[in-house]
């Protein structure tokens, strides 16, 4: 196997004691406090992460908006400039490539952001969808440090710092400014059901503001976060993950993405199949689960009713919010029934579970503005010592 | 430290011996690269264990992992209390985290284990 590459803040990950393990690719921090500690951190405060493996893909030229439109289901005609939207990418059979991010800097000119463990199949399965569109498009990945700050404090937190009002900046918007001096693309997205940013910056100024934001928010409890509550944050906020609830093997229609597919809108690849899906009807659906059993329902594990087995866990773990063993599974779409019953086989032995709604977590807006007004004191007197001008600049 | 008084096998676990009554559990190098444990699984009293097989289920946020007995014998007792509060393994592993008590079949086998000083010893070259 190659060797693991390593994103620029590495050496921060190593100083820092983070237990560090390959994923697709890269070595990467899996935890620093642990991953529960890490998770109510996000959950209650915000943390910083590393996500600077995502892969970054520019597409640009006069027929960029129809070439991003051809490769993707969600509707990007609708994006205005600075923009965003999340979509999957589809096979012509309804498999998904990747789900990705895709921003919008104008009609000419598209920032497409792609799971790391797939940015060397998405970029080849682009180069191979140009055809006759006239667009270059070019894989930019190692052109970025990427760090999220997450979490109902990551405004208040980063404001002081920043030479736009990010109050104004709205979910799944962009802007370019300056954080800590730093220019920086800043993206009000993320990957945990948090409000919160997402920083893209060149690498050489990835550490020095990985550094500044953790000083900075240390008096409100920021702490760096770890591909492992990462994962639990995502999947407590029902957001898919590319290998565990979608896949070539799966459709976008099946792992309840279809409010992404925009099956109005002209041609794109997996169209047709997908049409077809639509009208026969998914033949699965992905469900939430509760365990009502003792037991934790793993990736891969059979779902049974009856004996009979009618599918397979795509995630599953403690949830550190809700305080239960839930799960996400895939199962025949006619027994997709609200509150029924089913088995998971846990090493050999079936252990039941209730399904339930996939969204186990949503934030709470009042919550949020409780801990932000706690917070508020302390944007002042950073205010002062950074100075007004520039946060409002 | 791991404690002077216990003995130690290659898969992290440890037993204590108070007569023909073993006491076994995972050492503290255990529940640090598991990470937060979240769930565990043990054999009902009475009911017997081998010795190189597992007997029950550690999970942490992240990982599912087998607890292998490094000795045979008939379950005794079993710290039911961990069942509810798994973190315990994390917070006390030589303590309140202990998982089951056994009544040994043969008290030999526990003499390939290693002791305190042979642990450490094994951690070290374990990492590197």
């Amino acid at each position: 196997m190659a060797e693991a590459k390593r994103t620029p803040l590495y050496e921060e990950h190593k100083a820092s004691k983070a237990k560090l393990i390959d994923f697709g690719g890269w070595e990467m921090p899996v935890q620093y406090a642990g991953v529960i500690e890490e998770h109510q951190t996000v959950r209650t405060k915000a943390g910083l992460f590393d996500v600077s493996h995502m892969g970054e893909i520019n597409v640009y030229g006069k027929e960029a908006l129809g070439f991003v439109q051809n490769l993707i289901t969600n509707d990007a005609s609708r994006l205005g400039d600075g923009e965003i939207l999340y979509s999957p990418m589809c096979y012509p059979d309804g498999g998904v490539v990747d789900d990705l991010l895709v921003y919008r800097y104008d009609s000419e000119h598209f920032f497409l952001v792609v799971n790391a463990s797939n940015t060397d199949k998405d970029y080849t399965w682009m180069l191979g969808q140009v055809g006759n569109f006239e667009v270059r498009v070019d894989n930019v990945t190692d052109r970025y440090a990427q760090l999220a700050l997450q979490g109902p404090l990551a405004e208040v937190i980063l404001q002081p710092i920043s030479n736009i009002d990010l109050s104004k900046l709205n979910y799944y918007t962009f802007r370019y400014g300056e954080i800590d001096g730093v220019p920086s693309l800043i993206s009000r997205t993320g990957y945990t059901g948090e409000d919160g940013f997402e920083i893209y910056v060149s690498p050489e100024y990835g550490r020095q503001l990985w550094r500044k934001i953790l000083e900075i928010g240390a008096p409100e409890g920021v702490q760096p976060i770890g591909l492992g509550a990462r994962d639990t944050l995502r999947f407590e906020a029902g957001l898919p993950l590319y290998g565990n609830e979608l896949g070539a093997e799966i459709s976008p229609l099946e792992a309840g993405l279809g409010s992404f597919v925009k099956l109005n809108k002209a041609e794109f690849v997996g169209k047709v199949a997908l049409e077809a899906q639509k009208e026969q009807g998914v033949p699965r659906k992905l469900v939430g689960l509760e365990m009502i059993g003792r037991g934790i329902a793993r990736s891969h594990y059979p779902l049974q009713k009856n004996g009979e087995e009618i599918g397979f866990i795509t995630s599953g773990s403690f949830s550190p919010t809700l305080n239960k063993n839930i799960a996400l599974g895939l199962i025949r779409a006619d027994l997709a029934v609200q509150g029924d019953m089913l088995d998971v086989l846990i090493r050999g032995k079936t252990v039941q579970a209730k399904i339930i709604p996939t969204l186990f977590y949503k934030r709470s807006r009042v919550e949020e503005q409780v801990a932000k007004s706690v917070v508020r004191k302390l944007e002042v007197k950073y205010h002062t010592s950074y100075g007004s001008s520039l946060v409002h600049a | 430290m791991n404690p002077i008084e216990l003995k130690y096998t290659k898969e992290h676990d440890y037993a204590l011996v108070e007569g023909n009554i073993v006491t076994l559990g995972i050492t503290d190098h255990a529940q640090e690269s598991l990470g937060d444990v979240v769930f565990v699984e043990l054999p009902e009293e009475g009911a017997g264990v081998v010795s190189g097989k597992s007997y029950g289920t550690v999970e942490s946020v992240k990982a599912v992992s087998d607890i292998v007995a490094a000795i045979s014998g008939k379950v005794v007792a079993v710290n039911t209390q961990v069942l509810d509060t798994p973190e315990l393994l994390n917070s006390d592993p030589y303590g309140e985290g202990w998982l089951i008590k056994l009544e040994a079949d043969d008290l030999s086998s526990l003499e390939s284990m290693m002791t305190a000083v042979e642990y450490e010893t094994f951690l070290a070259s374990e990492e590197h």
